[in-house]
């Protein structure tokens, strides 16, 4: 396959991602009282900081274009997806359908995103973590969560 | 003889039933983690910072603490019996320690790495003792512009020691400090960067932030890297050495020691730093430097008293000057202030029980260590062979519950998984998280004081260069800019950083 030259160069994205996020942190800050020198308003820190990370973005794009150090092969896009999704879905279902089951989708969800998952193992794992968590972090310590809405 | 009297005060703290367990469970937990690769200490007690929140400051100090030297001592376990270093400081162990096992004699390599251990945490306990006092009491006389130069030191210093290229680690700290400032300004109480989400306006959560690129980002990053094969696991059969391995590793381990504790008041180096520089003078010095690496227990013997003093004195400018100068300083940092104490040279006086006791419980721990270690190396080498496939649920679950448990709020979840991703990517460009956390850490104090001192100076820029303490560090933090500018040190960077 084909590749643009600058694609897979680590310090080139890294500029990019440090300038984005500067230029980013710079517009926001504009709607922040600047203040000046002797009492600096909300927005003083905050644009010295966005432009020192677009300083940093603009010398890694520039030193990327002229590098050849490439982004590394290895970290799975699955896992970047599922993990997060999984974890996500705990909160979305700990404010609406309580600790149990919550638990069972993050403990599934999260071993499903590795490249050796069993489904049988999983759900086990998932039975046996939930029922410690409950008789710790419920029982145990007392906090105060709905194990089931509904129940 | 005051500090007699005060070693005495945190003993008795120190050994109240109470504190002991939270001790041992600290040093149990850390040496667990310690031998799983793949989970370190900053994601650990990143995971177990909520738990702390409802126990008393003293004890949960006490058990972070254990957690953290406890895995220097459970890293330096698997170098040696199956050449897998379960943290970045034990990788110089590797070295000569599995060669050493190899060669039958694990149970001496291993009775060498934890006699020096203990003799470095011993030394680093009185280091701690002695010089912590006269820094706290010089640290009294710092007004907000001897602040603000100290922390930019501190973050310079940090970003230039850590691991990899100086512009990103720089960078780094500067998106943390930006992090830092989210929420309500506390000098007009404008929201910043809140985008009108009532959760942002106070500020993100600092164990947010951490479990998020700690715990998840690392588990999206391992779950991509290839295994490390299973290693066959050599017996361990005579655990004592001989008088000629002590007579051996005696002066390596006062000098790992030295090593340490000067490496472990450097912001930005890591244990793995002090461990290797301790190897390499070992070798130099050696009257047969081809011994290294075939099984010289200098070679693990120097390492690891440096390793541990240096995570020792890591404490000394935290708890003086409430300078975090490494990612667990950081976050033993951010505990204290959740549990509302305001950390800097005021906590010896105010609260000498946290102090002392913590002084005195890491001596504790570290004797916990030696016995608890080395009868239990067979039951480490069987939990080695746990799969990661059934670990790393079990530790977003746990990260799940805790950050939860904070507010009872999805949002905070939810930030939690924007931020593994966030984490993941930005190890991926190369760049390292430790400072970032340290400038998310350091960044509402550094602009508080950065605000006052510009008042006091009345706008002008010059108050932090006309205070003599202001300006030594001013010129300390632009002589390691300058250094690091120069060509030759370019390319010789430390190894890493924790």
């Amino acid at each position: 396959m084909m590749k643009v030259e600058f694609l897979d160069k680590k310090d080139f994205w890294s500029g990019v991602v440090l300038i984005a996020i500067g230029a980013l942190a710079l517009l926001i800050a504009r709607d922040y009282p600047f203040g000046t020198m002797v009492r600096m308003g909300a927005g003083y820190f905050p644009t010295i900081l966005g432009a020192l990370l677009v300083l940093f973005g603009v010398h890694l794009l520039a030193k990327g274009l002229r590098s050849a150090d490439k982004i590394e092969a290895g970290g799975s896009p699955r896992a970047m997806i599922m993990l997060p999704l999984s974890l996500a879905l705990f909160g979305f279902l700990m404010d609406r359908a309580g600790l149990v089951p919550a638990l069972a989708a993050l403990i599934v969800g999260s071993a499903a995103a590795g490249s050796e998952f069993k489904l049988v193992e999983a759900i086990l794992l998932a039975v046996l973590l939930i029922a410690f968590s409950v008789a710790v972090f419920v029982w145990g310590l007392g906090l105060p969560y709905t194990l089931l809405a509904g129940f | 003889m005051d500090l007699f009297n005060n070693l005495i005060f945190g003993f008795s703290v120190a050994f109240t039933l109470q504190n002991l367990v939270y001790c041992f469970v600290g040093v149990l937990v850390g040496t667990l983690i310690g031998v799983l690769p793949g989970i370190g200490p900053l994601a650990t007690i990143s995971m177990l910072l909520p738990i702390t929140y409802g126990v008393p400051p003293v004890a949960a100090l006490i058990m972070l603490a254990g957690i953290y030297y406890g895995a220097q001592y459970g890293g330096s376990t698997t170098a040696i019996l199956v050449n897998l270093p379960g943290e970045t400081s034990s990788v110089v162990t590797c070295i000569d320690g599995y060669q050493m096992a190899r060669q039958g004699r694990a149970g001496p390599a291993l009775a060498i790495a934890a006699i020096g251990s203990f003799f470095a945490g011993t030394v680093g306990t009185l280091l701690i003792a002695l010089f912590a006092p006269p820094l706290a009491e010089f640290a009294l006389q710092f007004g907000s512009p001897e602040y603000f130069s100290l922390m930019l030191m501190g973050l310079v210093a940090a970003a230039v020691l850590s691991q990899g290229d100086v512009a990103k680690s720089l960078a780094m700290v500067t998106l943390g400090l930006l992090l830092g400032s989210v929420g309500n300004d506390v000098h007009s109480g404008i929201p910043r960067f809140a985008f009108g989400i009532t959760e942002l306006t106070d500020g993100i959560g600092f164990i947010v932030l951490a479990v998020g690129v700690f715990a998840v980002g690392e588990i999206i990053a391992n779950l991509g890297a290839s295994r490390e094969p299973r290693l066959s696991t050599p017996s361990v059969t005579s655990l004592l050495p001989t008088r000629q391995d002590m007579k051996q590793a005696f002066a390596p381990i006062l000098r790992g020691t030295g090593i340490g504790a000067f490496f472990g008041v450097l912001p930005g180096t890591g244990p793995a730093v002090a461990s290797f520089a301790s190897y390499m003078l070992e070798k130099r010095i050696a009257k047969d430097p081809s011994r290294f690496g075939r099984g010289a227990i200098e070679g693990v013997a120097g390492p690891e008293a440096a390793n541990n003093a240096d995570a020792q004195c890591k404490f000394i400018p935290m708890l003086t000057l409430g300078l975090p100068v490494s990612g667990v300083m950081a976050l033993m940092l951010g505990a204290l202030t959740m549990q509302g104490i305001q950390p800097g040279p005021d906590v010896m006086s105010q609260r000498p029980d946290l102090f002392w006791g913590l002084i005195a419980s890491m001596w504790i721990g570290n004797l916990m260590l030696v016995v608890l270690n080395l009868p239990l190396i067979g039951l480490w080498v069987r939990l080695l062979k746990m799969p990661y496939r059934l670990l790393f649920p079990a530790i977003m679950a746990f990260s799940a519950i805790g950050i939860y448990s904070l507010n009872n709020s999805a949002f905070e979840i939810y930030l939690a998984a924007m931020f593994g991703i966030v984490g993941f990517v930005l190890v991926k460009l190369g760049f390292s998280l430790a400072p970032m956390l340290l400038g998310f850490v350091i960044g509402p104090m550094l602009e508080d004081n950065l605000r006052r001192s510009m008042v006091m100076g009345r706008g002008d820029p010059s108050v932090f260069f006309t205070r003599p303490i202001s300006l030594g560090f001013i010129i300390a933090t632009a002589l390691i800019l300058i250094i690091v500018a120069l060509p030759a040190t370019q390319k010789r960077r430390p190894l890493d950083a924790g």
